[in-house]
C-alpha cells in the first residue's frame, strides 16, 4: 500500500509543480463553460446536455495530455529504473499513476459544479441526467486513461504517446457511432456499439446508471491496466 | 553476499553480457572494470531485477534474483548511470518520497533522512529542486537515496561519472567510507578509479568475464604490456644494439626522431619491473656515453590490461 501511496502523492504532485495541470483546469473549464453560455445566452436555455454530448470530443483531446507524461518522462530520463527497483510491486505504481491521473480528472469535472448550480437555480433540472453525465464523464475519462497510461509506457516520446493515446481511444470511441454502424454489415453492428466507448456514455448521460455500462468501462480500465503491467514485465527498453 | 552464476543477457542477436560468473563476499568492495558497452550496466540491472536475465541465475542476500524480486530490492540500494532523479522535486521531499517507497518506518523516517543528508553532506542542497543542483550534489542525491534504508549491498553504476576532479575526490572518499561496512558493487572505466577504492576488481569485454584479481595482482599481470620511453642522442645502430642487449628487454620500437636525440619505446619482459628497466637504460646510457636527456616508465592502463587479456585468451 505504501507503494500506492508514494506513487500517487508523487504523481499528483508533479502535475501541480508543473503548468499542466493548471492548463488542462483552466483550458477544459474555459471550452466547457462556452459551450454552457452559448446555449445559455442565444437560445435562452439553461441546458447542460450540449456540454455532455460533447464530452467525450474533449476528452479524446485531453486525457491523453493528462495520460503521455506518466511512463513516457520516467523512460525519457532514466527515472523508471529508479523507480521499478523499489521493493514495490509493479500494479502499486501502475495504480498510483492511473489514480494521479483519474484525480485530475475528477478534480477537473466537478469543477463544472458552479454551472450546475446556476443552471438549477435558473431551470427545472431532472437531477438523474446530470448525475449520470458526471459519473459518466468519471468511467469515460478513466477509460481514455487506462488507454493513455499503458500507450506512454510503449515510448519515451510524449508526443508520440500523446499521438498514440488519441488514436487508439478514438478508434474505441467511434467504432460504437452511427458514423460507422450504418456501414458496417448487418451482423456485427450491434457487437460494435456494444464496443464503443461513446455509446455507454450516452446512456448515462439519459440518466440510467445501468450496470452493463459500469461493467463495461472498469473492464476496459482494468484491461489496459493489464497491458500496462505486461509491457512493464518486458523491460525491454534498456 | 552476491552468487552470480553464468548469466547470460541477448539483445536480439547480439549477446550483451555472456555466461558471467563472480561471488561477492560481505564488507568487499568490487570494482567492474570495462569499457563503455562492455555489459557492466547490464549485469548491474540484472541483480537489480530491472531488466530480467535470460539464463543463468543470480542470489543477492541469499534471495533468487528471478523467484525474489522484492526481497532483493529490498537488501539493495542502487544508484543508476548518470543519477536518475526528478528534477522537479526538491531535494528533501524526494529523500522523503524515497523513504516511503521503501517502506520505512513513519517514526524512523525523520531520523534516516538526516542521517544521509549529513553522510552524503547534502546540507547546501537542502533548500533546491534536483533540477538546479549541480552534477556532483545530484551524484550525492542519488548516492543518499541508495542508502536511506541502510542497505547491506550497495550498487552503484559509474558513480564519478562526469564529475570534475574534485568531486571525484570527495565521492572516492565517502565509497571508501560506507564501504567500510557495506558490500558495494560499483562500476567504472577508469583504472586508477579502482586502486582507489576497490579490493578486488573483475574485467569484462565484450559481455565476458576475461580476468578477475585485487587491483595489485593485475598491475602485475598488465606489466608485461609496459616499459620505458627513452630519448638517448648518439647513433640509432649502435643504441639500439646496445639496448638489445639488456637482460630485462622483451623489444625495442623507434618511435622517432626528438630534436636531436632518438626516441625509443623499450617494453619490458613479462614480470620485469619498469622501474629496474628504467634504471638499466641510464645505466647504459652512463656507461656509452650516450646523453640521455628523456626517462619515462610507462604505468599500466586499462588498456593495456585489456590488451593484455585479450591476446591471452586468444592464444
Amino acid at each position: 500500500m505504501q507503494g500506492f501511496v508514494a506513487t500517487y502523492k508523487r504523481e499528483l504532485r508533479g502535475y501541480f509543480n508543473s503548468p499542466i495541470a493548471y492548463i488542462f483546469i483552466v483550458v477544459f473549464l474555459l471550452l466547457a463553460s462556452w459551450l454552457f453560455f452559448r446555449g445559455f445566452f442565444l437560445y435562452g436555455q439553461a441546458d447542460l446536455r450540449p456540454l455532455f454530448s460533447l464530452l467525450p470530443w474533449m476528452f479524446l483531446f485531453f486525457v491523453p495530455a493528462v495520460s503521455m507524461r506518466l511512463w513516457a518522462e520516467e523512460r525519457k530520463l532514466g527515472t523508471a529504473e529508479l523507480l521499478l527497483t523499489f521493493p514495490v510491486s509493479d500494479g502499486q505504481v501502475i495504480l498510483g499513476k492511473f489514480a494521479a491521473g483519474l484525480s485530475l480528472i475528477v478534480l477537473t469535472v466537478l469543477l463544472e459544479f458552479p454551472l450546475l448550480i446556476l443552471t438549477a437555480n435558473l431551470g427545472d433540472v431532472d437531477p438523474g441526467p446530470v448525475i449520470g453525465g458526471l459519473l459518466g464523464s468519471i468511467f469515460l475519462g478513466g477509460a481514455y486513461l487506462a488507454i493513455g497510461l499503458f500507450l506512454s509506457s510503449v515510448t519515451d516520446n510524449q508526443i508520440v504517446a500523446f499521438i498514440l493515446a488519441v488514436v487508439v481511444s478514438f478508434a474505441l470511441f467511434i467504432v460504437g457511432e452511427s458514423l460507422v454502424l450504418v456501414t458496417a454489415p448487418q451482423w456485427i453492428a450491434p457487437l460494435l456499439h456494444d464496443l464503443g466507448l461513446g455509446a455507454h456514455f450516452e446512456s448515462m448521460g439519459r440518466g440510467v446508471i445501468d450496470s452493463r455500462d459500469v461493467v463495461y468501462y472498469l473492464s476496459v480500465i482494468v484491461f489496459f491496466l493489464y497491458l500496462n503491467r505486461l509491457s512493464l514485465s518486458q523491460r525491454r527498453w534498456a | 553476499m552476491i552468487q552470480v552464476d553464468n548469466l547470460v543477457k541477448r539483445y536480439g542477436d547480439t549477446v550483451a553480457v555472456d555466461r558471467v560468473s563472480f561471488n561477492v563476499s560481505r564488507g568487499e568492495v568490487l570494482g567492474f572494470l570495462g569499457p563503455n558497452g562492455a555489459g557492466k550496466t547490464t549485469t548491474m540491472r540484472m541483480l537489480t531485477t530491472y531488466i530480467p536475465a535470460d539464463e543463468g541465475r543470480a542470489t543477492v542476500a541469499g534471495f533468487d534474483i528471478r523467484r525474489q524480486p522484492l526481497d532483493v530490492c529490498r537488501k539493495i540500494g542502487y544508484l543508476p548511470e548518470n543519477a536518475p532523479l526528478y528534477e522537479d522535486m526538491g531535494t528533501v521531499d524526494y529523500l522523503f518520497y524515497v523513504a516511503e517507497m521503501r517502506s520505512i518506518p513513519a517514526d524512523q523516517v525523520r531520523g534516516r533522512v538526516a542521517r544521509v543528508v549529513e553522510v552524503c553532506g547534502l546540507g547546501p542542497a537542502l533548500s533546491k529542486k534536483i533540477g538546479q543542483l549541480s552534477k556532483g550534489f545530484r551524484q550525492r542525491v542519488g548516492l543518499a537515496q541508495a542508502m536511506i534504508h541502510e542497505p547491506d549491498i550497495l550498487i552503484l553504476d559509474e558513480p564519478t561519472s562526469g564529475l570534475d576532479p574534485n568531486q571525484i575526490i570527495e565521492i572516492r572518499s565517502l565509497i571508501r567510507e560506507i564501504g567500510k561496512e557495506k558490500t558495494i558493487i560499483l562500476s567504472t572505466h577508469i583504472l586508477p578509479e579502482v586502486s582507489a577504492t576497490c579490493g578486488r576488481v573483475i574485467i569484462i569485454a565484450d559481455g565476458r568475464l576475461v580476468g578477475s584479481g585485487t587491483p595489485e595482482e593485475l598491475a602485475v599481470r598488465a606489466r608485461g604490456g609496459v616499459g620505458v620511453t627513452a630519448v638517448l642522442r648518439g647513433e640509432g645502430g649502435e643504441i639500439e644494439g646496445g639496448l638489445r642487449g639488456l637482460e630485462l628487454i622483451r623489444n625495442i620500437e623507434f618511435t622517432g626522431r626528438a630534436g636531436e636525440g632518438l626516441r625509443y619505446r623499450i617494453l619490458a619482459r613479462d614480470g620485469a619491473n619498469p622501474v629496474r628497466l628504467a634504471e638499466a637504460v641510464s645505466g647504459l646510457a652512463a656507461l656509452r656515453g650516450w646523453p640521455l636527456s628523456e626517462l619515462r616508465p610507462e604505468g599500466a592502463t586499462l588498456e593495456d590490461v585489456f590488451r593484455e587479456l585479450t591476446t591471452r585468451e586468444e592464444g
